[in-house]
């Protein structure tokens, strides 16, 4: 698997233009958006309006600490401003690399006459026909309506080794700006210019296109309502306060709503959901819409195939298993020359194992002196008639009828060991010549290596997975005990995914499926998250929400980590965020009634200098945390698949806990600063 | 001391426990129309009321039917409260012959009884007449009480469906709530009082004439009955002024062991009711832990605080610690027969519910003992509530702990099988937004007005506690006070009047929206990914997210109030 | 509009059942099992009511002993207006009130030491009706009461024994002395052997 790669987290090019970009930020028609940095943005305006005031009025016992508060509620929106921008500028450093692909690139348009005409590919219009040549770069996502070609798709995919697209088939979809290397296609276009893959992929990480998320929106709602809450709070403040004869300053009341008010997830959130949707594309999968990143997370059942997904593609030969008196070696023999025009990759692995076990060379017949039977799903066995021979392997029953018509014995141990080869989870291939029953070809199903592991992953995260298969019960049976996987549906057919998935839902399970095929398409399109590999066709590509660009089953596993990372890395900071707030509230409010009811000072358990540097102190940890968390935001909190349980325990004491803790101790050392240098 | 007070929470507590799951699994039954061994009795009854007031039971209906249903509800009865307080003096009844209630106060009154808050800005045996006191109070004691328990049925509801647009039918539950839970436990619990001491009569008040030779005129009445459903339905309000202070209210140590177990009782109970009815009994054992948590954690720090008592008091001879023949602490405004240990725990729990009786006067109380009851309350009333409406606080407490943490899984957040997007968000939000808004706003209004000032009794901070307590419990719908505060003014009639009905029906509402938006969803299945809503983690998660969210939104407020008071008591200012 | 109909009518239907029938037969059933405490716990002597077993009343003479200080109306212990005196802890009223009753204590009762006034005694119960008080506010007084009765401190201490509640159970509540009726025994043994003035 190719990564993207990311870049480093500080890159310095990235960091200055987020710094112009965070002042462009600024714009309240934009950050408005943001209700959380809009209400501090506002008051950051109010402060400084008392600030000049007071200068003009030339108060001047004041001015000093107005002007490094609303110095300090500036800061904090273009803190927040910087996190986001920082985000999207990684975004952007990928979208130019992507966007080197996307050069000015002719196709070779086929008009209905059948003529080929040069254009500029961003003339093509969807269901446009066009050729593409050896050394052509694909001018725009299709689908390959004839002709077989090889593909390098390292622009999109990083992967420099080329792949076949055909006509027909489980391989027909191309993307534009890949590379032709040999050979010819007819591709019809199926996108527009500006809709293809590439350019919603720069779009999607550039965050251009980005729209919030269901949980986003819901989360945007707490922090507004938990903002407006703590306007009520301080506002009414002012006439409590002056019942007890205080009368409290603008500049102090609003720094202390600005530290009530979730700054600091309320600044973090963009930039949480940019970088997840770019910690996908760094691992090749391409989500179309942020909703479905969030689902990924949420995903209880996943559907996988077993072919090509738990098992290496095919199945392979290991072992002749010769009955009665028969020699070893004749059975191979027979099965070699069975196998000799079988294409399959079963049939080869006969043929290799035969020439690896017994040293039985491939022979070369002609078309007069052999008759070859090919596999028919019908009669269920292939072979080849070779001199008055009729040797022929396949299905146990069909072989047993096979020789019996011949008035053949049936060997008495023959059932016995297909039954153990099934019950193993191999395939029992019987050879016959003639009449006579020669043995049993074991062809077995070659589970991937670490797959157990990756299984085991996937139930700590508390997603079940469910192997599909067409294999008969026994065998499926097998592989699944072998895998790992927890459950499995044998003898499926495409419509069985499809049946699965909805009773699944109607259970309330979320399912996650990856599907290649054209019969696919359905179930992608009913599952909940639906990833499409990206060698596969495109109507399977059109139906998922997500396609994979490395068309690597497996990597559903990275993409729920993902998607729950993004999930745990909001909540952390939320929790944090509203923790944090108890230590402000012990920093400035006995500050704010020192000189009503110096008894107050009995809760200044910081004990801070004076009620100016008290209050400076939390405004300025309350800023600088936002910096000191855009590392986080940017990575995501670090999923461990441990159980929901003890989840939520580790993170409530690191994020809850620490975000009772760390204020205190932040806010006591800025305190120490200021009075060291002597601010306030 | 201690021992002492230890063995009566520790015997306290497993009566409420022996008592509340029964009857939880009880309500269960009741609201889910299973059989019960009272239906020969009531069904009769119910049949009838129901033929009558052309009810049709099987009728379903959605959230904002049922919203609806409860606003006509409880609009019809404000009117009727309204209408027999102005009418008094026409009626029998009113032996002391007591004129018309004025108009702010029958409003006020009427407001209050109706929302199961119970404020009295009047004194009972001097207003009231037993009439008002019968037909007017105690049928509203009771109907109140069963809104809320219907209410809260209904958001169960919510939860436990899928997939259907309604919560059940408003009025069945209602009359299902007065006639199966709330009419047998207070036939059973009036004859108790009534043994013990608590008059029940028609008489006039009696005139005494004392040992000393003066003339004593005791008030009497038709007190037991609405005792028993006066806590029962977490209402508080007293027949008495002096409420359960008052020896014919609350004549000896056993009626008071009874009337706070009546006060959690049926709080205590819905949460058994709600894990029953969603199929997992431990998520109503998860809510119940986490109320006594927070129950017993503020029942310790009163009693602490009570118990130490005023700091001024021993260098005037006083002695106030407990030594032999006296309980000690601070007995101003308590009574000898309940001393510290049994007046904080009916403090605590006359405010943990919204009930609002108190057995000893809270605005004498030291200061932190005096934040602990307001604090309770700004809570949200949720540490077993109103009955109903805490427990349809607690859940959407729940929801919104379930939300800001759930997250921390890696999942979208989801309780009990639903899960909580936009919208339900939205509304959580208006819940826990409209709750500090309905005590801070007017707050701050009486707080700088001449109106509001004038209304005040102690000087100095404890005056501004009075004040915020006064909002406090009219939002809470709680009822008890700081009762210094002459309350029976235009400005103060007419303000807690609103601010008890917003606080009542402004909260309902999007309870019921909430409930009617988790009904729609499909549920959707628990993994070992789930977050889960049992055990010692949700609890303390709970408790820490209502814990911090209440602290957040009222220290500032109680900075200025009891806590500034107490650093004053301890360091020997006086105001 | 049904609805509307449904609510009024299903409100004075329940009203009626709840605010009428049910206390009606409250009633009932108390004065048929438990008339003397529904009509109050009212104590009579010689055939007039004296008060109620469960209200306090006003005590000032050396020869009773004084209950609680009441806020109860404008001269305290009035049983038609219940109530605190809702002081708080750090009104100087409060503190001013308290101070004065102390002294008070200290020079009605010989023999009451600073230190030792139980506090009690000298803080308003919540009703402004306490019929108790505690068993030390008692023992405090008897040296008194005997002294201005001529009896011994032994059959005063006897009679406050007689008129002590203890804990219900032995774990509810806090024991106290009913103030009326340890007066009211008084008074009798007082008749027995009979003093001056009574």
């Amino acid at each position: 698997m190719a990564r993207q790669k990311a870049p480093a987290l500080w890159s310095r090019e990235i960091a200055g233009r987020a710094v112009v970009e965070s002042l462009r930020k600024l714009d309240p028609r934009t950050l408005v958006l943001n209700p959380v940095m809009f209400v501090v943005e506002v008051t950051s305006a109010l402060t400084t309006v008392v600030l000049v005031r007071d200068i003009v009025e030339g108060r001047h016992g004041l001015i000093g600490f107005e002007l490094q508060v609303a110095l300090w509620l500036w800061f904090t929106v273009l803190f927040a401003n910087f996190a986001e921008a920082m985000a999207e500028g990684r975004g952007k450093a990928q979208a130019a690399t992507l966007r080197q692909a996307r050069t000015q690139t002719q196709a070779k348009l086929i008009d209905e006459t059948g003529e080929t005409k040069v254009v500029n590919a961003t003339s093509l219009r969807r269901e446009d026909v066009v050729l593409v040549q050896a050394g052509d770069i694909i001018p725009a996502d299709g689908e390959v309506i004839e002709g077989v070609a090889a593909v390098n798709e390292a622009a999109v995919t990083g992967e420099s080794a080329p792949v076949i697209r055909e006509s027909g088939g489980d391989r027909s979809a191309v993307t534009g700006g890949t590379t032709v290397i040999s050979d010819w296609i007819k591709v019809r276009v199926t996108a527009n210019p500006g809709e293809t893959f590439l350019d919603r992929m720069i779009a999607l990480v550039e965050g251009a296109e980005r729209r919030k998320t269901p949980n986003e929106i819901a989360l945007t709602i707490l922090l507004t309502g938990l903002t407006i809450t703590f306007m009520l709070v301080v506002v009414t403040l002012y006439p409590f306060a002056l019942y007890s004869t205080t009368r409290l300053d603008l500049p102090v009341l609003v720094a202390l709503l600005v530290c009530l008010a979730p700054t600091t997830i309320g600044g973090l959130l963009s930039a949480i959901g940019i970088a997840g949707m770019d910690r996908l594309v760094q691992h090749n999968v391409l989500a179309l819409s942020g909703r479905a990143v969030e689902a990924a997370g949420d995903v209880d059942t996943l559907l996988l195939d077993k072919t090509g997904t738990i098992t290496l593609g095919n199945r392979m030969a290991t072992e002749f298993i010769p009955v009665n008196d028969i020699h070893a070696a004749e059975l191979a023999d027979a099965a070699q020359l069975a196998s000799l025009a079988d294409e399959t990759p079963e049939g080869r692995s006969i043929t290799v194992l035969a020439k690896r076990e017994y040293n039985l060379r491939g022979r070369e017949f002609s078309e007069r002196e052999a008759k070859f039977i090919p596999f028919s799903a019908h009669t269920r066995m292939s072979g080849v008639d070779l001199n008055g021979r009729s040797i022929r392997k396949g299905a146990a029953d069909e072989i047993i009828k096979f020789v019996r018509e011949r008035q053949g014995p049936i060997p008495a141990e023959l059932d016995s060991i297909v039954e153990r080869i099934a019950r193993d989870g191999g395939t029992p291939l019987v050879v016959a010549d003639g009449a006579r029953a020669l043995g049993v070809i074991h062809l077995k199903d070659i589970v991937k290596e670490g797959i157990r592991h990756r299984f085991e992953r996937l139930r700590a995260m508390g997603l079940r997975t469910v192997m599909i298969t067409g294999d008969n019960p026994l065998t499926a049976h097998a592989i699944a005990q072998e895998s790992g996987v927890d459950d499995f549906v044998a003898e499926a057919t495409p419509e069985t995914k499809l049946r699965l998935i909805r009773e699944e839902q109607a259970r309330g399970r979320l399912v996650a499926m990856i599907g290649d095929g054209t019969n696919d398409a359905p179930a992608l399109a009913q599952a909940d998250v639906g990833i499409a590999m990206n060698a596969g066709t495109q109507a399977a590509r059109e139906a998922g929400n997500m396609v994979d660009l490395d068309s690597n089953p497996t990597k559903i596993i990275e993409v729920v980590e993902i998607g729950k990372q993004l999930l745990m890395t909001r909540g952390a900071l939320t929790t944090f965020s509203i923790a944090n707030d108890v230590a402000k509230y012990f920093a400035i409010i006995p500050a704010l009634f020192m000189v009503t009811y110096p008894e107050l000072d009995a809760l200044n358990v910081m004990r801070l200098a004076t009620p100016q540097s008290a209050i400076l102190s939390a405004v300025i940890f309350n800023a600088l945390i936002i910096v000191a968390l855009i590392p986080l935001a940017l990575r995501g909190v670090t999923y461990r698949p441990i159980g929901a349980a003890p989840l939520l325990l580790r993170n409530l004491l690191i994020y809850g806990g620490g975000g009772v803790v760390v204020p205190f101790v932040g806010i006591k050392a800025i305190d120490l600063l200021i009075e060291a240098l002597h601010w306030a | 001391m201690l021992l002492n007070s230890l063995l009566r929470i520790g015997l306290f507590y497993a009566v409420l426990i022996a008592l509340s799951v029964p009857l939880g699994l009880y309500m269960a039954r009741v609201f889910s129309e299973q059989r019960t061994f009272l239906d020969f009795l009531l069904g009769p009854v119910e049949r009838s009321i129901y033929r009558v007031c052309g009810v049709q039971r099987s009728q379903e209906m959605t959230w904002a039917e049922y919203a609806g249903a409860a606003l006509l509800f409880g609009a019809a009865s404000w009117l009727l409260l309204y209408l027999i307080q102005r009418a008094q003096y026409l009626m029998p009844f009113n032996p002391q012959r007591l004129g018309a209630v004025e108009p702010l106060l029958a409003f006020n009154t009427a407001a209050s009884f109706t929302t199961n808050t119970n404020w009295q800005a009047y004194g009972g045996e001097s207003t009231m007449s037993y009439m008002s006191q019968m037909l007017g109070l105690t049928s509203q004691n009771f109907l109140s009480a069963a809104t809320g328990i219907a209410i809260s049925i209904a958001v169960i509801r919510g939860f436990v469906r899928h997939s259907v647009k309604t919560l059940g039918n408003f009025w069945v539950d209602l009359t299902r709530a007065a006639l199966w839970v709330l009419m047998p436990l207070c036939v059973a619990l009036t004859p108790v009082y009534v043994w013990q001491g608590v008059p029940d009569n028609l008489n006039a008040y009696t005139e005494a004439k004392t040992l000393e030779g003066t003339t004593q005129i005791i008030a009497q009445g038709p007190v037991a009955s609405q005792e028993a459903i006066k806590e029962l339905g977490t209402n508080g309000g007293g027949f008495f002024n002096a409420n359960s202070a008052h020896p014919y209210e609350n004549p000896t140590p056993l009626t008071n062991l009874l009337e706070v177990l009546s006060i959690m009782l049926i709080a205590a109970a819905l949460t058994h009711t709600f894990g029953k009815l969603c199929g997992d009994r431990r998520q109503g054992w998860t809510l119940f832990a986490a109320m006594s948590l927070f129950f017993l954690a503020a029942y310790a720090l009163a009693l602490w605080a009570e118990q130490a008592g005023n700091p001024k008091f021993p260098a005037m001879g006083i002695e106030q610690r407990a030594v032999a023949g006296q309980g000690g602490g601070n007995m101003e405004g308590k009574e000898v027969r309940f001393g510290t240990i049994d007046s904080t725990l009916f403090a605590a729990a006359t405010t943990d519910t919204s009930c609002g009786a108190v057995n000893s006067m809270l605005d004498s109380y030291t200061p932190l003992g005096g934040l602990i009851p307001m604090f309770n309350m700004q809570l949200g009333e949720v540490i077993f509530g109103g009955v109903g409406s805490g427990l349809y606080g607690m859940i959407v407490m729940a929801v919104m702990a379930v939300f800001v943490a759930g997250l921390m899984v890696g999942r979208t957040p989801e309780y009990l099988g639903k899960k909580i997007e936009a919208r339900e968000m939205k509304l959580v939000m208006l819940y826990v937004l409209i709750f500090p808004a309905l005590i801070l706003l007017p707050a701050a209004a009486a707080s700088v007005t001449r109106a509001g000032l004038s209304g005040i009794a102690n000087p100095g901070p404890h005056g501004f506690s009075e004040i915020l307590y006064a909002f406090t419990e009219a939002a809470a719908n709680n009822g008890s006070a700081f009762a210094g505060l002459n309350a029976n003014t235009p400005f103060y009639n007419l303000l807690i009047g609103f601010v008890i009905l917003a606080g009542r029906f402004m909260m309902a509402i999007p309870a019921l929206a909430i409930a009617g938006s988790m009904a729609e969803k499909k549920a959707v299945a628990s993994s070992a990914g789930t977050f889960p809503t049992t055990g010692v983690t949700f609890v303390v998660l709970l408790g820490a997210v209502i814990l911090i969210v209440g602290a957040l939104i009222f220290f500032a407020g109680d900075a200025l109030g009891p806590i500034v008071e107490h650093f004053a008591m301890t360091s020997g200012r006086l105001f | 509009m049904r609805f509307i109909f449904t609510a009024v009518k299903l409100t004075i239907v329940l009203t009626l059942l709840t605010g009428l029938a049910y206390p009606l037969a409250m009633y009932g059933l108390a004065n048929l099992f438990f008339p003397a405490q529904a009509l109050g716990s009212l104590t009579s002597r010689a055939g007039r009511v004296v008060g109620s077993r469960l209200i306090g009343q006003n005590f000032s003479s050396p020869r009773y002993f004084h209950g609680r200080p009441s806020a109860a109306g404008d001269k305290g212990y009035d049983a038609a207006a219940s109530g605190g005196s809702n002081l708080g802890p750090t009104n100087r009223a409060l503190i001013n009130a308290v101070a004065q009753r102390a002294k008070a204590v200290l020079a009605q009762n010989p023999g009451a030491r600073a230190g030792q006034i139980p506090v009690d005694l000298v803080t308003a119960s919540g009703s402004g009706l306490d019929p108790e008080i505690s068993p030390a506010a008692a023992e405090l007084q008897v040296t008194r009461v005997a002294t201005a009765r001529h009896l011994s401190v032994q059959q005063v201490r006897e009679l406050v024994r007689r008129n002590t509640r203890a804990r219900w159970a032995g774990i509810l509540g806090e024991p106290g002395v009913n103030v009326l009726m340890l007066n009211l025994a008084l008074d009798q043994a007082g008749t027995a052997a009979p003093v001056r003035g009574e």
